[in-house]
């Protein structure tokens, strides 16, 4: 059994991601959780130059990381009160929630693990960027001009929303 | 003869105009329009009745005149409802009557009524009840006059209960509606009956004993009587119900509730006969086809006659006495259709009987319009705050003292002539009947003699020179029925009506009249003995010498308790409450049962919607997680 | 050893019950929103793992993530905005004080 270091760096985000993520939803205090999540975030971004797409995980680095996370700990600040820590969650809710969440992956794994997938035995090399610049600006029939013009119109409808709902009267 | 259609739609109108207009108008004007459209009724049924009894007779009948009929209900070829108009004898001589009684009740309201509460509303109640009774009457087929039957029940139900804020008037308003309404039943049964056998309402087919359809339908038979006999007793229940028989006669006494010139119209001169007018209308089938059925009528009214005579004599309302004697009335007029056959000298009875009915509606309301003179002035219903009478009130007293004596039978009064009648018819029947009639027509002397003497004579009244005779409006009208009391007797009647139309003379039976005068005269003496001193020694020792007998004959035999006993402790008790029972508790129950069990599962359901959204997605990831399970699994 | 395409569908899995187990647990909107997250993070992983492993040669799915974390952007904007104007109105926003279109 010969580990290589890709498959080291791999349990070991593996390990962290799991980990960080139950913190994020388990953690008391909500500075913490946008802390472990920025840590997931991170973490996923990895995961994407691992796969050999170094692009999308810049992306999500750039957007994610540097940018929502920021928000949200801006938006956390605005937003705490003195000394709350938000209240207990009743018994039975807890645990209503936890069943119905161990008994979904349990549902979900059991067909992920079940179910046998025709893989590709090589992997690609990295993805070129000029590729994705091609595509992403391309009417052709593998290009993605429609969607990128449609997000662009919903960043911008999002920034009007944002802007509307958030200024004071 | 089309404009006899105004005599019933003149009083209609009048009834629409004031009833939905008269507050607005002055008390005088409505009185005055409605007397105005009653009088014009009453001059055209006059011109009518003067057309009709002078054209010529064919066949020696006078012949059927329909002068309007429109199809109104199309069951099929042969049964439809008609409304229209019918003129033969009886009806033409209802007309008279009926107009003549409503227009005087008019005139006398006048005074009567001056001052009251609802005047143009009690007008309008007039109006109504005269355009019914008048489509009564002339109805051309049966169902025509079951609609005007009913309303005629509901214009007196109207009136009794005018005095709506008295309680007693209001039991009483219902008590005859529901009597009534309930031997109605029996009427409406026997109209389904004769009509479903014989295919028709008309009375062309009805009163033919020769029609083939009531030929067939005689034929018919059904519990050991034709279908006939059945249908011709069901509809003399209804008769026995509004004519106030034995033992339906309970809301009679009652009704006197109402304003005492109502009862002098409805109560003892038009409505109450409307029963006896039935078996005369259907005389003709009820002597061919149900002879057995004429005998009930017959034992009915004599039966009726004497319980209403006996209870008349110990009662102390002068108005109930006088009902009694209505009452009573009916009962000779019953019993003279009872023992009348058809045609010739056999139909003396049903000469007499419509006679009577004719002079008896003169007489009775002119009773009745006296007995209102006299509580318009003491106050009060009660012989005992009366007395002497007879020097404050002359005229009230002298047009008192004629109609006694028609009521009697003295000769040459009105009454001696038709009662006579009947007794002949009776004790052509049997001895037995014409004796048993005769009695009960001395006791109508003695009663009525002992009202007379209670009131006009005998002790002196407490307040005697406070009383005063009645207004002008009041006392004409007596007058005027007075004369007609006094005259009507010569009136050759059996030229105009008698059973099988042709005419027929009648003739004094000397031998019965003899026997009728001297029953009477004793019956008066025997009065003027008991009463006239105004002591009332002989009458109070013999009460106390059969009290249970006085007792009994105060309480009216208990019918009423009777009554009350059957519907409240056998129908109400045995019958109404368990089935109400059923229907709150089994019936409601398992509604409400449903409505609690849905107020229930809608408050279980409402939980869910609580307004939080984690619970939603819960709720929708366990949904995901069931279908994805089934989609895997299955 | 060969890193086998279970391998990064079992973690995104766990990553999202995770998010869902915070979606159902958390009392406030903003922790609820950080669940949200991690749901559609691990979406994302799935699609990049699913073009990479299954169809290497084409790109579907590397631009789903993409856009995918555009609209991610987008929503936290949206519903940070939302939130802070609760804030604003109740000084609260524990979902529990949210209760005016309850029953």
């Amino acid at each position: 059994m010969d580990i290589t270091l890709q498959s080291l760096v791999f349990l070991f985000m593996a390990a962290v991601m799991v980990v960080f993520s139950i913190l994020t939803v388990t953690t008391r205090r909500i500075l913490r959780a946008a802390t472990y999540l920025l840590i997931v975030l991170f973490c996923t971004a990895g995961i994407y130059f691992q796969l050999n797409y170094a692009f999308l995980g810049s992306v999500q680095l750039l957007i994610y990381a540097g940018g929502i996370t920021v928000l949200y700990v801006f938006s956390i600040l605005l937003t705490s009160v003195q000394g709350s820590k938000g209240d207990r969650l009743g018994r039975g809710k807890f645990f209503a929630g936890l069943c119905a969440t161990l008994a979904g992956l349990a549902l979900c794994l059991f067909i992920t693990l079940k179910n046998r997938f025709l893989a590709v035995g090589s992997l690609p090399g990295e993805l070129d960027v000029k590729e994705i610049g091609y595509s992403l600006l391309s009417s052709d029939k593998y290009g993605y001009v429609l969607p990128f013009e449609a997000i662009s119109l919903l960043l911008l409808a999002c920034i009007v929303g944002g802007i509307m709902i958030a200024r004071k009267r | 003869m089309e404009y006899t259609l105004i005599i019933i739609l003149l009083p209609l109108a009048m009834f629409l105009l004031l009833g939905l207009a008269g507050g607005r108008l002055a008390p005088r004007t409505a009185g005055l329009l409605g007397t105005a459209a009653m009088a014009a009724a009453t001059a055209a049924a006059y011109t009518a009745a003067w057309e009709y009894f002078t054209q010529p007779r064919t066949g020696g009948v006078f012949p059927a005149v329909v002068p309007f009929d429109t199809v109104w209900l199309r069951f099929t070829q042969t049964l439809h409802i008609d409304l229209g108009i019918l003129l033969d004898p009886i009806s033409v001589m209802m007309l008279v009557v009926i107009t003549t009684v409503s227009l005087m009740v008019h005139i006398y309201s006048f005074g009567y009524m001056k001052g009251e509460r609802g005047f143009q509303r009690y007008y309008a109640f007039l109006a109504l009840f005269s355009a019914s009774m008048l489509g009564l009457v002339v109805a051309p087929n049966i169902f025509q006059m079951y609609i005007f039957w009913e309303l005629v029940g509901v214009s007196s139900y109207l009136l009794i209960g005018f005095y709506y804020t008295k309680p007693a008037a209001v039991a009483a308003s219902k008590k005859a509606f529901i009597v009534t309404r309930f031997a109605d039943l029996g009427f409406l049964l026997g109209i389904l009956t004769l009509s479903y056998w014989t295919g028709s309402f008309g009375f062309d087919v009805l009163c033919d004993p020769q029609a083939p359809a009531v030929a067939s339908a005689a034929g018919r038979t059904f519990l050991g009587g034709s279908v006939l006999a059945w249908g011709l007793a069901l509809c003399f229940v209804g008769g026995a119900g509004k004519s106030a028989m034995f033992p339906l006669h309970i809301w009679l006494p009652d009704a006197m509730e109402g304003p005492t010139p109502v009862s002098a119209l409805i109560h003892a001169a038009t409505m109450v006969v409307a029963g006896v007018f039935l078996v005369a209308r259907l005389f003709p089938l009820y002597a061919a086809y149900a002879p057995g059925v004429l005998t009930g009528i017959a034992c009915v009214g004599a039966f009726t006659a004497l319980y209403a005579a006996a209870v008349a004599t110990v009662q102390t309302d002068i108005k109930r006495v006088l009902a009694f004697s209505t009452i009573s009335q009916i009962g000779f007029m019953m019993a003279g259709l009872g023992v009348s056959g058809m045609g010739g000298h056999a139909g003396t009875g049903y000469v007499g009987a419509m006679f009577h009915l004719f002079t008896h509606a003169m007489f009775k309301a002119l009773l009745f319009l006296c007995a209102g003179a006299i509580i318009h002035t003491v106050h009060s219903n009660e012989m005992g705050a009366m007395g002497g009478l007879w020097r404050r009130l002359p005229l009230t007293h002298a047009a008192f003292l004629v109609a006694c004596l028609a009521i009697a039978g003295i000769p040459f009064f009105s009454g001696f002539f038709s009662k006579d009648e009947i007794l002949a018819a009776c004790f052509a029947y049997s001895p037995a009947m014409g004796w048993f009639m005769s009695g009960v027509a001395a006791l109508t002397a003695f009663y009525m003699f002992r009202l007379y003497y209670n009131i006009f004579w005998g002790r002196p009244a407490a307040n005697l020179a406070e009383m005063h005779e009645a207004p002008a409006a009041m006392t004409v009208p007596l007058v005027i029925l007075a004369s007609i009391t006094c005259v009507a007797g010569f009136i050759p009647f059996g030229e105009f009506v008698s059973s099988d139309g042709l005419p027929y003379r009648i003739v004094l039976d000397g031998g019965v009249a003899a026997t009728s005068v001297v029953l009477a005269l004793a019956g008066i003496g025997l009065a003027t003995w008991f009463y006239a001193d105004g002591r009332q020694r002989i009458p109070d020792g013999l009460a106390a010498a059969l009290p249970r007998l006085h007792r009994a004959a105060a309480n009216r035999f208990y019918i009423d308790n009777a009554w009350l006993f059957v519907t409240r402790r056998i129908i109400f008790d045995r019958v109404s409450a368990p089935l109400a029972w059923f229907d709150r508790h089994a019936i409601d129950g398992a509604l409400d049962a449903l409505a609690r069990g849905a107020q229930g599962l809608s408050f279980v359901i409402r939980k869910f919607q609580s307004g939080n959204v984690q619970e939603y997605a819960l709720v929708f990831l366990l949904g995901v997680l069931v279908i994805t399970a089934l989609a895997v699994f299955i | 050893m060969e890193i086998r395409m279970e391998y990064y569908l079992v973690l995104s899995t766990i990553m999202m019950f995770a998010g869902i187990y915070g979606f159902f647990t958390r009392r406030n909107l903003l922790a609820m929103l950080i669940s949200v997250e991690l749901i559609l993070n691990s979406a994302d992983i799935n699609f990049a793992v699913f073009n990479r492993f299954l169809f290497p040669g084409e790109l579907e799915g590397f631009f789903f993530a993409m856009f995918a974390i555009g609209i991610s952007a987008a929503e936290t904007a949206v519903a940070i905005a939302i939130i802070i104007n609760v804030y604003r109105n109740i000084r609260n926003i524990q979902v529990r004080n949210l209760k005016e279109l309850k029953f």
